[in-house]
């Protein structure tokens, strides 16, 4: 009885046009096999005069059909596939190399200790170093310059889709591209050399007026220069143009089936864009922030020239408009080459960082994936 | 037209509790007044030898064509003949197109919406469009969909729940989703949203209602639901509808006027008149041999 239902499955699998596939769907039918029989026996003592059409309508058995790839499909999966998992081994290499070459400064330190101390002192024995004072200054340069980073990137990326001739949005996007070719040295001497000295008043002027935020504070006889704010600006010209490419493209692709129905409503282009282009574009806004985010922690030549990189502690003494501060990888790239227990250090720092810049990557990814207009965004 | 009504939730099929009977009733015939908006109902609209470029591309010449006020005018033809063109000039989206151009006037109660100093975002304002596809704002809840209009046009009203209540009654859409006003838009089903498209533009209490083939999308039901509407609309707006269906244009519109382009020219109106007359005792030989099927 069994014995007909097979043949009747075989049967239709063999019909299918393709030899091969009918050849592996029967061959799927073999596991299939004991749990069919199992099923129809007990159907066979239930129904003792059923015919052999009676089980057949009632055990359905699923067929799943895949499709048998071509030698050339295969190879091309083969050498794909090999790219994408060649990636991913060099990133546990990566992190594997970190975490082996920093076991020293972490085993001695302690774990705990190393992530909540502040102080980073290797002239005293034992040595006494900690990530929370460079975790601060790298988290809030990046919040800095994210901040300021967004606002700019979302009308650059209205400029472009929205407000711009065929010809201007081409050139603006060339620019903006142009902006992200500019190697980070360059953006530092600049900063550096001469956008401190002007971003100064600015500083003078929040503090004067927001002192009462306790992050905004200055201490009377501080200097101004070389603070985490100005370092900040510096870094969110380097994430405008990731920003920027990650909101146009979203922007772009917001139906435009939508865009008429606000204009024809009466609505002002600018109504239009709040009320079909933001919504719409909320998951690229949210993800391609998140994006710069990992790109901002890890930034290094710009704030290695820019911090004094000392490492300091929340509360009390760190305020961002003032002379201070250190973030990871300046810190990093300012001791390179010392002895092996600090550079064992170092390498812990540069693992945490690691973590994070990760985590952070992962996180925009999957806010740009699952929101309605990112389906279709790589970032 | 029949074979699908059985199985479908329909709005005439639900039956009222009295309270909502009396609820329909008094929004029905409430006056809801809307601050900043057009003056409220129909308007007439003429076109005088109205003519549109696509970059060098002359797509639509000479039409003149009077739409008169509270009646519907069925805009008929063989498909790129320049039909939505003709239906994008009169509400100013014609623009919005890189390297469209235009020529002659659009009267709107006759005010020509092309004068200088004439915004396109009042014109729009006054003449809502409905499109072939539906496009309600997915994210926004049916009762801000129909509110919708009012953002963006900056307008005010002081009795938003009976706009809301009084638009979807008008779009025929209200028993269906009356329990449900707050989940979203983009749930609909397509004629629904279609019909929540129709409530949307007329919250805004337009002269004019322009639609572009606004069932082709759409099932049998939805069809004869958004049909009934347009017949119910008749007293409140002005309708110019562009349809591939010659039934519909026989069943909906007062008047019918019949687009023609020739090969590699541009697209005209062939002839326009009463709906009956047009379809009986067209005096062009091509109007003829187009709503009997035999071309285009
Ligand atoms: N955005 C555009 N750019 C350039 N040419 C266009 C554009 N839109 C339409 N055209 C051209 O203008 C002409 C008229 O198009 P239109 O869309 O008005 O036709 P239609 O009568 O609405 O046709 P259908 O019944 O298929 O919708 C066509 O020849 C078309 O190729
Ligand atoms: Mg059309």
């Amino acid at each position: 009885m069994f014995g007909s239902l097979l043949f009747a499955g075989s049967k239709c699998s063999l019909s299918a046009s393709d030899p091969s596939e009918a050849l592996s769907a029967r061959s799927r039918f073999v596991p299939i096999d004991g749990a069919l029989s199992l099923v129809s026996g007990t159907l066979v003592e239930e129904h003792p005069t059923g015919g052999a059409a009676e089980p057949a309508s009632t055990v359905r058995v699923k067929r799943i059909v895949t499709e048998v790839p071509s030698a050339v499909d295969r190879r091309f999966n083969f050498i794909t596939m090999g790219a994408g998992i060649s990636v991913l081994v060099l990133l546990l290499l990566v992190g594997l190399f970190l975490l082996i070459q920093s076991s020293d400064a972490l085993g001695q330190t302690g774990i705990f200790t190393f992530l909540t101390r502040t102080e980073w002192r290797t002239d005293v024995q034992p040595a006494r170093i900690g990530v929370l004072g460079l975790l601060t200054g790298t988290v809030l340069v990046a919040l800095v310059a994210v901040a300021i980073a967004i606002p700019f990137s979302v009308f650059c990326a209205l400029a472009i889709t929205e407000y711009s001739t065929a010809k201007r949005r081409k050139w603006l996007v060339g620019v903006v591209d142009l902006l992200a070719a500019v190697p980070s040295l360059l953006f530092g001497l600049w900063g550096f050399l001469y956008l401190s000295d002007k971003i100064v008043p600015i500083s003078r002027w929040l503090s004067q007026n927001f002192g009462f935020i306790p992050l905004f504070k200055t201490q009377s006889d501080a200097s101004l220069t070389g603070s985490i704010f100005i370092a900040g600006i510096v870094v969110a010209l380097m994430v405008l143009p990731i920003i920027t490419s990650v909101v146009r493209e979203v922007f772009s692709q917001t139906p435009p089936g939508e865009k008429e129905a606000a204009l024809a409503l009466g609505g002002t282009r600018w109504g239009m864009i709040r009320t079909v282009v933001f919504p719409f574009g909320k998951g690229g806004i949210i993800g391609g922030s998140m994006l710069g985010l990992g790109r901002a922690l890890g930034e290094t030549i710009a704030v290695a020239l820019l911090l004094p990189q000392v490492p300091q502690k929340i509360g009390e003494s760190i305020h961002i408009l003032q002379n201070g501060g250190a973030t990871v990888s300046g810190f990093i790239a300012n001791r390179a080459g010392a002895d092996s227990f600090t550079t064992s250090g170092l390498l812990a720092a540069g693992l945490v960082l690691f973590i994070i810049t990760l985590g952070t990557n992962m996180i925009a990814s999957v806010v740009v994936s699952k929101s309605r207009s990112g389906a279709g965004v790589d970032i | 037209m029949t074979d699908t009504q059985t199985d479908v939730v329909n709005d005439e099929d639900i039956v009222d509790t009295p309270e909502q009977a009396a609820s329909v009733a008094k929004a029905k015939s409430a006056k809801v007044e809307i601050i900043g908006g057009p003056p409220a109902g129909a308007s007439t609209l003429v076109a005088r030898d109205a003519c549109a470029w696509f970059g060098d591309r002359l797509v639509l010449e000479g039409v003149d064509l009077t739409m008169p006020k509270g009646k519907v005018t069925a805009l008929i033809g063989p498909s790129g003949c320049g039909k939505s063109t003709f239906l994008r000039l009169l509400n100013r989206m014609h623009e919005l197109i890189p390297g469209a151009a235009l020529d002659g006037e659009i009267l709107l109660d006759g005010e020509d919406i092309y004068a200088t100093g004439t915004r396109a975002q009042q014109i729009r304002m006054r003449i809502g469009m409905v499109f072939q596809k539906p496009n309600p704002f997915p994210a926004m809840s049916i009762q801000e969909n129909v509110l919708a209009g009012l953002k963006l046009a900056r307008l005010k009203c002081d009795d938003k729940d009976m706009l809301v209540e009084q638009s979807l009654i008008r779009a025929g859409l209200w028993k269906e989703v009356r329990d449900r006003l707050d989940s979203p838009g983009g749930a609909l089903s397509g004629g629904q949203q279609q019909r929540l498209c129709i409530a949307r533009s007329l919250a805004v209490h337009p002269n004019v209602l322009l639609m572009d083939e606004p069932c082709s999308a759409l099932d049998p039901t939805s069809t004869r639901r958004v049909e009934e509407t347009i017949d119910e609309l008749r007293d409140i707006v002005t309708v110019v509808i562009v349809t591939h269906n010659m039934q519909q244009a026989q069943r909906v519109s007062d008047f019918c006027a019949f687009f023609l382009a020739e090969e590699n020219k541009p697209g005209f109106v062939v002839e326009h008149g009463e709906t009956d007359f047009i379809f009986s005792t067209p005096k062009d030989s091509r109007t003829l041999d187009y709503v009997q099927g035999r071309f285009g």
